[in-house]
């Protein structure tokens, strides 16, 4: 990382942590937030974010491989995620499942050539009378099938 | 016990933990609790496994351990507490109503011996060649609950690749019971911040930042979460075989030299109650396994002290009369090498103020390979040099890049306290039963200033003894030369020394209140370093700091288990021997003396001791990229 990537680093995370306090409860915020931004938190910014909260980096590490929602390495612009839990599969996730796979050329757990999507599964969204569903980022579609399934994909950026 | 400001005790957990009564004959200081058919009376807040631990009552634990805060997380010591719907952990469940408990009901033995069959289904066990074998928690918990078959499976291939980057700490996580002992240890005891958890589910394991080696974290190597793992998860880096195979070969000339704490504690390996030291026991053993020679390495403790103190004096009067504002005042002890990769790691732009003496087994290296290779008139390349420490640090330390001033390694091999124990009962000896014998000279014996530099205060205590006379001409204000404020174990200890009267040379200290501060547990450094940083430490001049808990007697390298008792027993082994020893001043240690006539002819600090007898250090700073 360049010198004034870091610095800028630095400052958006002191300010994260004035925002939402020093204690180890704010932890997660700061964490979602940098998450939030960045789509990953890299081992500098794990680093910073303890030593601004005064704890040590290794728990900070600990938390973020903890949480499925939080990544220690770079991930595509946006995430799909798939619902794999027992309502959505017995709603049809399979062709869900195949649609997606085919339309972007990769599998689950990959990212796109062009960083544009990584391809991820999800357990139970609570949306399970509206299966299958999908969670795009922070937003969930429900009620799917192949053809929505495509255009929502391409009509991220 | 725990105390409540501890913030890292989980919020769930913290309700666990309930003050005890400062008067206990208040209504509702005890309560009445009966446990199995015994009706007992505790202080309000007590958990139930203190109580039954008083009572002789015997509850199988894992996760606990008296150093460390209550996790609750391995649930073996689970109980039955009459009219609660599920089985209580006894570790975590502090007594505030007149309970009843049942200890072995069926429910209780049934699940305490499920809870074993899981964590044996997630081990890879191996005894017959695991150095834990016959003092392993886990191991003596499936003998216990009489675990005959494995009925939820069990690992027959490794999962984990064995971590041995780190000179000092080997990590295998196959061994692994998750009881998060050693990440408490590291987080809470020694503030040093290597381990913790990674991951979740059954894919959790023990990990260091980014699953980096521990050779490239910021691990001081103290060692310290070796002391206090339950299996053979965690273990030294034991250079045992190439020992074996330099006293075999007849070209070498292998020399020991012992610390006083392995000796302090060496017998507990050898089931004596702890507080007994076999210093001369040991001399023979070493002689039968077959060593060459046998030297004491308080006689480079008490060089340490002609040097440090020497040094402390010249940095006082270069402060004092020069008024040279570059002096760095207090100046910090360095002979405890997880201490010394400690502040190169948090606190690098305190350097300066460390002593630039090596530990006393560094100086003992690299004087053996030149002055004494000179004396036995034997060629330094045949020489192999073994130092018997109760440390892991000081195998990370011997291997240091620049410890090797005598033009050749100057220690060999760093040598834990176990280790040691594993050779001699290898030799087929009973160490409580040898014959005494002495050290070897040139070396000698030393004085008793060294001796106590295994209890933590003790090398203040030495420096004082002879800092005090060499000043004033008389010995130190203190009955029978025990400096009481160095001694027991608070934390972070102050306390100061007037110095009246000096002789004509060190007049410029007349009337000087000498302050110190004593520190051990790297957690206690930070203390000290925070309070550095602030200015508070401004009118201090010279402090010690020991990474292990309870100084080198608690170290790394020492007989598992370990308590505060314990380590209290040894502190009381140690004090006990330096009392009987005739000379207890480092300066009047006659073979220090003649060295200083023979061969460091400049006297300390002069040129040939700061070529063999001190070093410099490293910035290395805290980010791991
Ligand atoms: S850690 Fe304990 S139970 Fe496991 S193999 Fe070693 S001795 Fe056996
Ligand atoms: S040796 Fe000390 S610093 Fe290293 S992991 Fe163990 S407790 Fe932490
Ligand atoms: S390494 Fe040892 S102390 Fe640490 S969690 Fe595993 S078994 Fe417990
Ligand atoms: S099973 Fe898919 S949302 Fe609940
Ligand atoms: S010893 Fe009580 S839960 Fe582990």
């Amino acid at each position: 990382m360049l010198v004034l990537e870091k610095n800028a680093l630095s400052e958006e995370i002191e300010s994260l942590v004035n925002q939402f306090g020093k204690d180890r409860s704010a932890l997660l915020q700061i964490l979602q937030a940098i998450q939030r931004k960045h789509k990953h938190i890299s081992d500098f910014a794990q680093q910073e974010v303890a030593r601004m909260m005064d704890i040590h980096p290794v728990e900070v590490n600990s938390v973020i491989s903890f949480y499925a929602f939080l990544y220690s390495v770079p991930k595509g612009r946006n995430i799909v995620r798939l619902c794999q839990t027992i309502s959505c599969d017995m709603y049809g996730k399979e062709k869900i499942e195949e649609a997606v796979q085919r339309e972007l050329g990769i599998s689950f757990g990959e990212t796109t050539k062009d960083k544009r999507i990584t391809l991820e599964y999800t357990n139970c969204l609570g949306m399970c009378d509206q299966g299958p569903a999908m969670l795009v980022n922070e937003k969930v579609y429900t009620k799917l099938d192949p053809e929505t399934a495509i255009n929502i994909l391409n009509a991220i950026k | 016990m725990v105390k409540r400001e501890n913030e890292r005790i989980p919020v769930s957990q913290q309700a666990h933990i309930v003050d005890k009564p400062k008067d206990l004959t208040t209504i509702g200081g005890t309560i009445s609790v009966q446990i199995n058919e015994k009706k007992i009376t505790v202080p309000l807040g007590t958990t139930i496994l203190e109580a039954c631990q008083l009572n002789q009552i015997h509850i199988p634990t894992l996760c606990h351990h008296p150093d460390l805060c209550i996790a609750g997380v391995c649930r073996v010591c689970v109980v039955d507490v009459e009219g609660m719907r599920t089985l209580q952990t006894a570790c975590s469940f502090p007594i505030t109503s007149p309970i009843k408990i049942s200890t072995s009901t069926q429910m209780v033995r049934k699940a305490r011996r499920h809870i074993i069959d899981l964590l044996l289904s997630e081990h890879y066990g191996e005894c017959y060649s695991c150095f834990r074998n016959g003092n392993c928690e886990l191991q003596n918990l499936a003998k216990e609950y009489g675990v005959d078959n494995y009925t939820f499976g069990h690992v027959e291939t490794p999962r984990y690749e064995v971590d041995n980057s780190s000179a000092a700490v080997i990590r295998d996580m196959n061994k692994c019971v998750l009881c998060k002992r050693c990440v408490r240890t590291c987080i809470d005891l020694q503030e040093v911040g290597v381990l913790e958890a990674i991951n979740r589910g059954h894919e959790t394991h023990v990990g260091t930042f980014l699953d980096k080696p521990l050779a490239d974290v910021v691990c001081i190597n103290c060692g310290q979460c070796i002391n206090r793992c339950p299996t053979a998860a965690l273990r030294a880096n034991d250079p045992s075989d190439e020992i074996w195979a330099a006293i075999d070969d007849p070209k070498k000339h292998v020399v020991i030299q012992t610390a006083p704490s392995p000796r302090a504690a060496i017998g507990e390996e050898f089931g004596i109650e702890p507080g007994k030291s076999f210093t001369g026991e040991l001399n023979t053993a070493l002689r039968r396994i077959g060593f060459d020679r046998v030297f004491d390495t308080n006689f480079t403790a008490d060089l340490t002290i002609m040097e440090e103190g020497t040094e402390l004096l010249t940095r006082l009067k270069k402060a004092l009369v020069d008024k040279d504002q570059s002096v760095k005042l207090p100046q910090f002890t360095s002979c405890s090498p997880g201490w010394v990769k400690y502040i190169e790691h948090f606190y690098p732009e305190f350097l300066d103020y460390l002593s630039s003496a090596k530990s006393p087994q560094q100086m003992f290296g690299a004087l053996i390979k030149t002055f004494y290779a000179q004396e036995a008139k034997i060629d330094p390349v045949d020489i192999i040099t073994v130092a018997l420490m109760p440390c892991a640090a000081k195998k990370f330390e011997c291997n240091r890049p620049e410890m090797v001033d005598s033009g050749f390694k100057d220690v060999d091999y760093g040598l834990t306290t176990r280790e040691m124990a594993k050779m001699i009962r290898e030799a087929g000896i009973f160490l409580p039963e040898m014959p005494k014998s002495q050290f070897d000279d040139p070396f000698g014996d030393a004085s008793g200033a060294g001796l106590i530099f295994g209890a933590t205060g003790g090398v203040m205590e030495a420096a004082l003894r002879t800092a005090y006379e060499l000043v004033t001409g008389r010995e130190v204000p203190f009955k029978n030369l025990i400096i009481e404020p160095c001694r027991g174990f608070e934390g972070v200890k102050q306390a100061s020394v007037k110095l009246e009267n000096c002789v004509e040379q060190y007049k410029f200290l007349e009337g000087v209140d000498l302050k110190f501060v004593v520190a051990h547990g790297t957690a206690n450094a930070k203390i000290v370093m925070e309070m550095l940083k602030k200015g508070e430490l401004n009118d201090v001049h010279f402090v010690e700091i020991m990474a292990c808990p309870g100084g080198c007697l608690g170290g790394g390298g020492q007989p598992i288990p370990t308590s505060a008792e314990i380590r209290a027993k040894r502190a009381e082994a140690i004090y006990e021997e330096e009392a009987s020893l005739p000379i207890r001043k480092s300066h009047e240690n006659p073979h220090v003396n003649y060295i200083y006539e023979k061969f460091l002819t400049d006297g300390p600090c002069g040129k040939l001791s700061h070529k063999l007898l001190h070093t410099h250090y490293t910035k290395r700073g805290k980010y791991i990229s």
